[in-house]
C-alpha cells in the first residue's frame, strides 16, 4: 500500500516532467522553428497595420464590407478581457432561435440585403467562424457593390477569386474567409 | 459527393491502423517492442519495479486504484495553485474547491467533462501540466485494463494478469507519445495554435474593431485529446474552435484519431488470443453499429434546422447549419460528433444542443449503448468483452449448454462480474437523472424549456457516467449540485467497471481451457455478431426506452416550438 503510494506519487510526477512539460514545449519549439505564423495565430496585416486572424471571425460593418457570421462581434470591443469561445446553442424546438434568425434577417435586409443565406443569420458553433458560404458572400454583392460604387461583375469575381475549395478535392466544405475577402476589397476600394 | 471520399478515406485509413497498429499494440504489451529500454530501465529502477514481476488481479487493481487517486490528487493540487505557477500570462487565479474536484475527476476518469471554459479559467501550466498529462495517463490506464482482461482469456492456469506499472508507461511510451507528436505537428501546420505568449491585442483599422484574442500551447494538445479519447478542450468551443481544429484535414485527423485505437485493439485482442477472427467479429459489431448511427445522423443534419425554418426568412439546402463551423459542413461535423460520443471522447465540432431532434437522438443513444461501438481506448474492449460474456450466457441458455468463450467456461462467478459492470452505468445515470429533475438545484441549471431541458439532464449524467464527457451544453453545470454529483457519476462510471473487469481477468486467467467440439457456440460467426448486437441493443433499449421518450422523441414528434 505504502510502496504503491510511493511509486504512484512518483510516477505522477515523472510524466508531469515528461507529458506535462518536455512534451509542449519540445512541440513549441518545432512549432516555432517550422510553422511560426500558424503556431502563433495566422496573423495578417494591410499595409503595417495587424488587421486580424484569418482563422477569427471580426464583425464588418455592412453594408461597406462583407459581414461574416452573426456571431462574428463576440471578440470584438471585448474591453482588454478575453471573451468565452462558443456558448449561445439554442435549441433546434426553440423559439428564441426563430426569433434570432428573424432578427438578422431583418437587419441584413435594413443594409440592402435582401435574400440572405442560412449562414448569414444563424450562429456558427465557435462563435468565432472566419467564414461564409460562396452563396452567402454572392448575396451581398449587390449591396456592397453599391456602397463602394463598384461594378458587381467586379465583386462576383473577386468573390470566385476567394473560394477556398474542399480539402484535397473532398475534406470540410467550400468556404470564403471574409477577412481575406475584406483584404482584396480594400486592395480594389484603394489600391 | 465529397462527404462520401470522406467516408471512403476514413475506413481506409482505420483498416491500415487496424492491421498495423493493432498488431503494434500487441507487440508493445507483449515487451517485444524496446527502442526506449534506455529510458525504462532507470524508470523502473526509481519506481522500485521489477518489469519481469507480473500481479495478480487484486494488486494490479490496487495499483491501478491507488495510481488514479495521486493522479486526481495532484491534477487537483494544481488547479488550486495555479496563480502561484508560471505560464500564467493572463494571471488566472485559483480554480474553486468543487470546480478543482470535478475537474480532476473527470480528466483522471478519461471523461473530460469540462464545467469551465478553458480559456478564461485553467492557465497555461494547467492546460499543459495537470490537463493534457491526464489526456494521455487516463487513456493508458484504459488500454492497460482492457489488455490484462484479454490476458485473461489467453492464459491457463495463470495466477497474474500483467504488471500495471509496466503496462501503462509502455503504453504511453511507446503508443501515444509518438503518435500524439506527428498529430500535433499536423494541427500545427494547418494553423492550429502552440504557443505560451499570452492573449493578442489587434485593432483592425479598416473596421475600427478591437479584439482580444486567446491562445495558447493548444495543437499538441489537440492530438492527445483526439488520441486517448479525452475530448476535453483548450478552449471552450473545443473542436469547433478554428484555433483547436482550423480545417476540414484537421477536422479529418480528429475523428481518425478517435477511432483509431479503439477499433485496433480488437486486432490486439485477436492476436493476443490466437484467433484473428475473434477480433473480426468484435470489429464487425462494433462497425454495424457505429456504421448505422452514422448513417442515421447524418441523414437528420441534412435536413433543414425546424426553428431556422419557421423563421421563414431563409432555405436551408445545405441542412442544419446553425450550430455548425462553415468550414466543415453538416455531414462532416455530424460524423466528427458521432465519432466522439461513440468512443467516450466528447470533443465537439459543432454545438451538440443545435443539431436537429433526430440527429441529438442519434448522439446520446450512441453513449446509451455503454460506449462500446468502439468505445472509448480501452474502455470499448474492456466493455465490449463484458457484453460479449453475457451474450455467449443467453446463447448457452437457448441450447442448454454451460456457455463458454474463447475456451474458457463461463460460470456463475464471471456472470455475476459481467452483468454487474454492464449494469452500472444505466443504474447510475438513472438514479442521478431522477434526483436531478426532482430538486431544485437540479431544476434551476436547464437553458431550454421543455423535453430539450430534460434532455440536457439526462444527456449530462449519460456523458459523466459513461466517461464521454461530450455536453449536449445548455445545462449549466458549474453548480456545487452538478460538481459533485458529476464527480460521483464519473468515479462510478470508471471503476465499478474496471474493478468487475479485472477481477474478471482474474478469474479468467486461473482457468484451464476446454476444447471446443461440435456443441460449441462459435463466437467467430455472423450468428454470433447479430447476437452481440441484439444484445447491446436491448440491454441499452430496454433501460433508456422511457427516458428517451421524454426527450428527443417528444420533441421530434411534438409539432410547436418551446
Amino acid at each position: 500500500m505504502l510502496t504503491n503510494l510511493r511509486r504512484a506519487l512518483l510516477l505522477c510526477l515523472i510524466f508531469l516532467a515528461v507529458l506535462g512539460l518536455a512534451y509542449p514545449l519540445a512541440g513549441t519549439g518545432v512549432s516555432m522553428l517550422f510553422f511560426r505564423h500558424q503556431a502563433e495565430g495566422s496573423f495578417v496585416s494591410y499595409g503595417s497595420d495587424v488587421v486580424g486572424s484569418t482563422l477569427i471571425g471580426q464583425r464588418w460593418p455592412g453594408p461597406k464590407w462583407f459581414q461574416g457570421r452573426p456571431d462574428g462581434y463576440l471578440l470584438t470591443n471585448s474591453q482588454g478581457q478575453v471573451v468565452v469561445s462558443g456558448t449561445a446553442q439554442m435549441g433546434p424546438r426553440s423559439k428564441a432561435l426563430e426569433r434570432f434568425v428573424a432578427q438578422q434577417a431583418a437587419r441584413l435586409k435594413s443594409e440592402g440585403i435582401n435574400h440572405p443565406t442560412a449562414d448569414l443569420v444563424t450562429n456558427s458553433a465557435s462563435l468565432v467562424d472566419p467564414d461564409i458560404s460562396q452563396a452567402g458572400a454572392d448575396a451581398q454583392v449587390p449591396a456592397v457593390a453599391k456602397a463602394n460604387h463598384l461594378p458587381q461583375t467586379v465583386l462576383y469575381r473577386l468573390v470566385r477569386s476567394q473560394l477556398h475549395g474542399r480539402q484535397l478535392g473532398f475534406l470540410g466544405a467550400p468556404y470564403i474567409d471574409v477577412l481575406d475577402l475584406n483584404l482584396a476589397l480594400a486592395r480594389l476600394v484603394r489600391p | 459527393m465529397g462527404y462520401f471520399w470522406t467516408l471512403v478515406a476514413l475506413v481506409a485509413v482505420l483498416g491500415l491502423a487496424w492491421r498495423y497498429l493493432g498488431s503494434y499494440m500487441e507487440a508493445v504489451f507483449a515487451g517485444r517492442v524496446r527502442f526506449l529500454a534506455w529510458a525504462e530501465r532507470p524508470l523502473y529502477w526509481a519506481l522500485g519495479v521489477d518489469p519481469g514481476a507480473e500481479q495478480s488481479w487484486s494488486r494490479y487493481a490496487g495499483a491501478l486504484i491507488i495510481f488514479s487517486g495521486a493522479a486526481i490528487l495532484i491534477t487537483y493540487t494544481i488547479q488550486r495553485v495555479q496563480g502561484s505557477l508560471p505560464f500564467n500570462p493572463q494571471h488566472l487565479g485559483a480554480v474553486t474547491p468543487a470546480l478543482s474536484w470535478n475537474t480532476a475527476v473527470s480528466f483522471a476518469t478519461n471523461t473530460n467533462w469540462q464545467n469551465y471554459a478553458g480559456e478564461t479559467t485553467m492557465s497555461y501550466f494547467s492546460q499543459m501540466a495537470a490537463l493534457a498529462v491526464q489526456q494521455f495517463v487516463s487513456a493508458a490506464v484504459g488500454i492497460a485494463v482492457a489488455v490484462a482482461l484479454v490476458r485473461g482469456f489467453a492464459r491457463r492456469n495463470s495466477p497474474t494478469i500483467g504488471n500495471f506499472w509496466v503496462d501503462i508507461t509502455r503504453c504511453i511510451f511507446y503508443i501515444l507519445l509518438p503518435i500524439s507528436f506527428l498529430g500535433g505537428i499536423i494541427f500545427v501546420a494547418q494553423g492550429a495554435v502552440q504557443t505560451l505568449a499570452g492573449p493578442e491585442t489587434v485593432h483592425n483599422l479598416l473596421d475600427g474593431a478591437t479584439q482580444v484574442i486567446a491562445r495558447g500551447p493548444v495543437a499538441f494538445m489537440e492530438s492527445i485529446k483526439q488520441l486517448g479519447t479525452n475530448g476535453g478542450g483548450y478552449f471552450n468551443a473545443n473542436g469547433a474552435h478554428p484555433f483547436e481544429d482550423p480545417t476540414g484535414l484537421t477536422n479529418f485527423l480528429s475523428y481518425a484519431l478517435v477511432l483509431s485505437i479503439p477499433f485496433s485493439l480488437t486486432y490486439t485482442f485477436g492476436k493476443i488470443v490466437g484467433n484473428l477472427r475473434q477480433g473480426l467479429a468484435l470489429l464487425a459489431a462494433m462497425v454495424i453499429i457505429f456504421g448505422t448511427w452514422v448513417g442515421f445522423s447524418s441523414y437528420a443534419e441534412s435536413q433543414p434546422n425546424p426553428a431556422v425554418a419557421a423563421a421563414h426568412v431563409v432555405t436551408q439546402p445545405a441542412g442544419n447549419i446553425e450550430g455548425k463551423e462553415v468550414r466543415f459542413g453538416p455531414m462532416p461535423t455530424t460524423l466528427y460528433d458521432i465519432a466522439s460520443t461513440q468512443t467516450s471522447t466528447g470533443s465537439v465540432s459543432g454545438a451538440n444542443d443545435s443539431f436537429n431532434p433526430m440527429g441529438g437522438f442519434g448522439l446520446i443513444t450512441g453513449m446509451m449503448l455503454g460506449e462500446v461501438t468502439p468505445g472509448g481506448v480501452g474502455s470499448g474492449l474492456y466493455t465490449i468483452l463484458l457484453f460479449a460474456i453475457v451474450t455467449v450466457f443467453i446463447g448457452g441458455l437457448m441450447i442448454g449448454r454451460t456457455p463458454e468463450y474463447l475456451g474458457k467456461k463461463v460460470q456463475a462467478k464471471e456472470m455475476k462480474l459481467a452483468a454487474f459492470g454492464v449494469l452500472v452505468m444505466p443504474v447510475t445515470v438513472l438514479v442521478l437523472t431522477g434526483i436531478a429533475v426532482s430538486v431544485h438545484a437540479g431544476r434551476a441549471a436547464i437553458g431550454n424549456g421543455g423535453p430539450h431541458g430534460f434532455t440536457e439532464i439526462l444527456y449530462a449524467y449519460v456523458s459523466q457516467t459513461n466517461n464521454n464527457g461530450s455536453a449536449f451544453a445548455g445545462l449549466s453545470g458549474n453548480t456545487a449540485f452538478y460538481n459533485v454529483t458529476g464527480g460521483i457519476a464519473m468515479l462510478l462510471g470508471r471503476f465499478a467497471i474496471i474493478v468487475p473487469s479485472l477481477a474478471l481477468a482474474g478469474a479468467l486467467a486461473t482457468k484451464g481451457t476446454v476444447a471446443s467440439n461440435i456443441g460449441t457456440f462459435r463466437t467467430d460467426t455472423p450468428l454470433f455478431v447479430g447476437l452481440l448486437i441484439g444484445v447491446i441493443l436491448i440491454i441499452g433499449g430496454l433501460t433508456f426506452f422511457p427516458a428517451v421518450s421524454l426527450g428527443p422523441v417528444v420533441e421530434q414528434l411534438s409539432k410547436g416550438l418551446f
